[in-house]
């Protein structure tokens, strides 16, 4: 058995060492949030947060994961209020929808860490997230409004 | 009285001269011993040349703050930043792909524990390097991260150096083995450390 903590919650899972992270949270424990992509860490469908940190999890096997804090789309806020889920509702960012929660995991993980990103840096955070739809303006207007409404909040 | 201060004395200063010698060097007379031979250096350095040149190693030592990838030294697909510390930015940091051990596979991400460019501060670049340019640089403490000759030597059995000679399916090695980079490598350093006249 594998101890890891997911969304807060600690899990435990019958689960080969080698295995996929992403399967173990797809499959063994039913959070289906998270999309397999491409399975070698080129497309960004798959991004969980593991220590905070933006991974991909179809190359991450969960033998890293042992021990350590999970945090899935499931997991990023309580209510799906996360400024960067209201932005996203407000612009209407997803067409197709299926690289989105890799977007959202990936774009909370830099405004984490820049609360007020430049276009620059939104480029350089979400270039590792690809959308075969081409929703990228509105990804990037809606990081803007998401870090406009955390400041707003923060202020009050 | 004045005997015993006298004994004292002496036994004191033998200790300090005893642990002169000692100061930063763990191992007594582990410190290279450089003959200097400007004919063999230059000759061995031609050899480290090929190896710090080729895609295992020169990917992770580019003029720009994107790394390189594959065979062909192109920009690392998606265009990952160096970051300050050389470990990346925001979502894009290089552990969130690049896995302690290589991913199984053609076309996936090879692993180390340590996966990094050089930090921001210090580039340590060798894309665009002549032989000269590269010599010189790799000597020059304010260039190489502060490495004296010791650290220099010992940097040949780099965690990231070796893996260099690991570099996960479908990559090509560099032209030699590693034992005979590092005899070049070694070379090149104790007999002078001379740079190629271009």
């Amino acid at each position: 058995m594998i101890s890891l903590t997911v969304n807060g919650q600690p899990r435990e899972v019958a689960a080969d060492p080698n295995m996929p992270l992403l399967w173990v949270i797809r499959d063994l424990l039913g959070l289906t949030g998270t999309k397999f992509g491409c399975g070698v860490a080129q497309c960004g469908a798959c991004t969980v947060h593991l220590n905070g940190e933006a991974v991909r999890s179809c190359v991450t096997k969960v033998s890293r994961a042992a021990g350590q804090q999970v945090t899935t789309i499931e997991g990023l806020s309580t209510n799906n209020n996360h400024p960067l889920q209201l932005a996203w509702q407000e612009a209407d960012v997803p067409q197709c929808g299926y690289c989105q929660s890799g977007q959202l995991m990936s774009a909370a993980v830099l405004l984490r860490e820049n609360p007020n990103p430049t276009d620059q840096d939104i480029d350089d955070a979400m270039s590792g997230n690809i959308c075969r739809c081409g929703t990228y303006p509105r990804i990037r207007a809606a990081i803007h409004q998401a870090a406009k409404m955390h400041q707003g909040g923060a202020k009050s | 009285m004045k005997k015993l201060i006298f004994i004292s004395l002496v036994l004191f200063t033998g200790a300090l001269v005893v642990l002169s010698f000692k100061s930063g060097n763990d191992e007594p007379g582990s410190y290279p011993v450089i003959r200097k031979d400007s004919v063999a250096s230059v000759k061995a350095f031609k050899q480290v040349y090929t190896v710090l040149m080729s895609a295992r190693c020169m990917n992770c030592h580019p003029a720009g703050n994107v790394p390189l990838q594959g065979d062909d030294n192109h920009l690392h697909t998606m265009l990952p930043q160096r970051g300050i510390d050389g470990k990346g930015v925001y979502a894009m940091k290089c552990a969130n792909c690049h896995q302690p051990t290589n991913t199984p596979g053609l076309h996936t991400p090879p692993g180390n524990p340590n996966w990094h460019l050089p930090p921001a501060n210090i580039k340590m670049v060798f894309q665009g390097r002549t032989p000269r340019q590269l010599a010189k640089q790799l000597i020059d403490p304010n260039q190489n991260g502060h490495k004296d000759i010791k650290k220099l030597i010992e940097h040949a059995d780099d965690g990231l150096v070796l893996s260099g000679w690991n570099p996960g399916e479908g990559r090509k090695l560099p032209p030699m083995s590693h034992a005979a980079f590092k005899k070049a490598w070694i070379t090149w350093l104790t007999t002078g450390a001379f740079a190629p006249s271009k």
